[in-house]
């Protein structure tokens, strides 16, 4: 079994079918490109992937473990939601910063978030305990919650900073690190946001057409970090329109044209060698678009 | 006589600012409710609502201050409220209704993106809400909230109208008697409150400037 396995997502908004039944697998620390034409699905698909839509029919699963099945989906409280998408991350292509927090607030505020909320959590199943035990042996245990406490949260703070400063200096940003995201280039705000996704170790990292916001100029710098991740050993799903990136950077290429996989290969097979008619007409014109 | 009519005066405005905070201090919450219902997923409560937003926004507050007072005597023959009590409620809903829609404006004007990232992050709706668009909203609102409490402050003297001895009320006894000069002392008094007012929000607007929405 891959690491990613995705089978048969459907997703109908009304009576428009977007997704028709996309299956694909993933192993990790593999890049898969995705390509087509606008309107194709490619967001549904990263969205449904992200549990910001919710499929009609179709199963999903990383690392063996099911996290989505549309035969339960009735079942899943929010809280299993909130769960389930931290195994993904996502990269808007409007980067959807937060812009009241520096940079630096922007990739540590949820997983501080997170933090309390396991410390609160663990709270309350202690005092559960505290109360279910009987009186003499309350105060005993009592002294060992307390340190297991302090050994949860002690240097939690400073982990989570230590670990910002670092995704930062890997996207190229540390002295940007106080600044507000209005005084940044859309390359950076861009790049802060992959580290802001990066910062929940995500298994699977998405990036919905991360470029197609920025000035031409911009785009570069933005890709050369995306390449950088890939040395690191993340797996990640990039909705691009380069494929020069694609072809570069992807181990394997999908190309969804309605709905459907139209076709599926190697990266560089499928640009050198496509055999799907859409396929040929769809790289052909992207090449035409390039050159003007 | 200039003392009487000073002291006369200050107890009317006193008055003035009761109605003023009163109002505020119910018409801010209850305007988020009203707007949270005028959001709502469920049709009928966003119906209703509404129909009654666009009610209190469509008739003038003077009309509704003498609905409440007048109303339940004549409708029901309830015994007569007590004249601020009445002014009260009159204000409280009318204002909450602005503010709502205020509100509802700031909450719908941040961009769904900005509730996205924050659940591709993992958090919970409150948390959402409270650590990621409350601020946004806020810096938003400002601005037409101050507009709207510096109205408050002047349409206070709308409680005349029922004779509940604000401070225009006071002005005006004493023009009846043929005195003009505490009317332009009642135009400092509002003239004051409304300039505190003004700095107050400049303030605000000041200290949230280091972002950009
Ligand atoms: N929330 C939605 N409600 C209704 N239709 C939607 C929604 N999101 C996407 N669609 C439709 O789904 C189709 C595919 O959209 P999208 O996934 O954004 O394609 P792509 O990213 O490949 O351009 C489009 O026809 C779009 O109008
Ligand atoms: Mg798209």
């Amino acid at each position: 079994m891959a690491f990613l396995e995705v089978e048969n997502y459907r997703k109908k908004f009304g009576e428009n079918e977007v997704l028709k039944g996309i299956s694909f697998s993933l192993e990790k620390g593999e890049v898969l490109a995705i390509i087509g034409s606008s309107g194709g699905g490619k967001t549904t698909l990263l969205r449904c992937l992200n549990f910001l839509e919710s499929p009609d029919e179709g199963t999903l699963s990383v690392n063996g473990e099911t996290l989505f099945d549309a035969a339960e989906k009735k079942q899943y409280s929010d809280a299993q939601i909130r769960e389930k998408r931290l195994h993904f991350g996502l990269v808007f292509q409007q980067f959807n910063l937060f812009p009241q927090y520096t940079v630096f607030r922007n990739i540590t505020l949820a997983q501080t978030l997170l933090a309390k909320g396991e410390i609160r959590a663990k709270k309350r199943a202690f005092r559960a305990e505290i109360r279910a035990l009987p009186a003499t042996a309350r105060k005993a245990r009592k002294a060992e919650q307390k340190q297991e406490l302090v050994q949860l949260s002690g240097g939690l703070k400073e982990r989570i900073e230590a670990r910002a400063l670092q995704l930062l200096e890997r996207v190229g940003l540390l002295e940007k690190k106080d600044s507000y995201p209005y005084q940044l280039s859309g390359g950076q705000q861009q790049r802060v946001a992959i580290a802001r996704a990066l910062a929940l170790e995500p298994d699977i990292l998405c990036f919905d057409e991360p470029t197609s916001a920025l000035d031409p100029e911009l785009t570069g710098e933005v890709l050369k970090v995306i390449k950088g991740l890939k040395d690191t050993e993340s797996t990640m799903i990039v909705v691009t329109h380069e494929m020069e990136f694609a072809k570069n950077v992807a181990d394997k290429v999908i190309f969804i044209s309605d709905g459907v996989i139209e076709e599926e290969g190697e990266a560089r097979e499928l640009f050198e060698n496509p055999q799907s008619e859409k396929t040929k007409a769809f790289l052909r014109r992207s090449l035409e678009e390039d050159f003007e | 006589m200039f003392l009487d009519v000073f002291t006369a005066l200050c107890e009317g405005f006193l008055v003035s600012c009761e109605i003023f905070i009163l109002t505020l201090v119910f018409a801010l919450p209850l305007g988020l409710l009203i707007a949270f219902g005028s959001m709502s997923r469920f049709r009928v409560i966003k119906s209703v609502v509404k129909f009654f937003v666009w009610i209190i926004r469509g008739t003038p507050l003077m009309l509704q201050v003498m609905f409440i007072f007048y109303g339940p005597g004549l409708l029901f023959g309830w015994r007569a409220m007590e004249r601020l009590l009445a002014v009260l409620i009159a204000f409280i809903i009318n204002y909450a209704c602005y503010f709502s829609e205020i509100y509802r404006g700031g909450i719908e004007s941040i961009s769904k993106g900005q509730y996205e990232a924050g659940q591709v992050l993992g958090m919970t709706k409150s948390q959402i809400f409270f650590k990621v668009v409350l601020l946004q909203v806020v810096k938003r609102i400002v601005p037409p909230m101050s507009n709207e409490i510096i109205t408050l402050v002047k349409d206070t003297s709308l409680a005349r109208i029922i004779s509940v001895v604000e401070l225009l009320f006071v002005a005006e006894t004493y023009l009846l008697r043929g005195l003009i000069w505490p009317l332009f002392f009642t135009a400092v008094f509002y003239l004051v409150f409304v300039g505190v007012l003004t700095v107050l929000f400049h303030f605000i607007e000041k200290k949230l400037n280091y972002f950009r929405v």
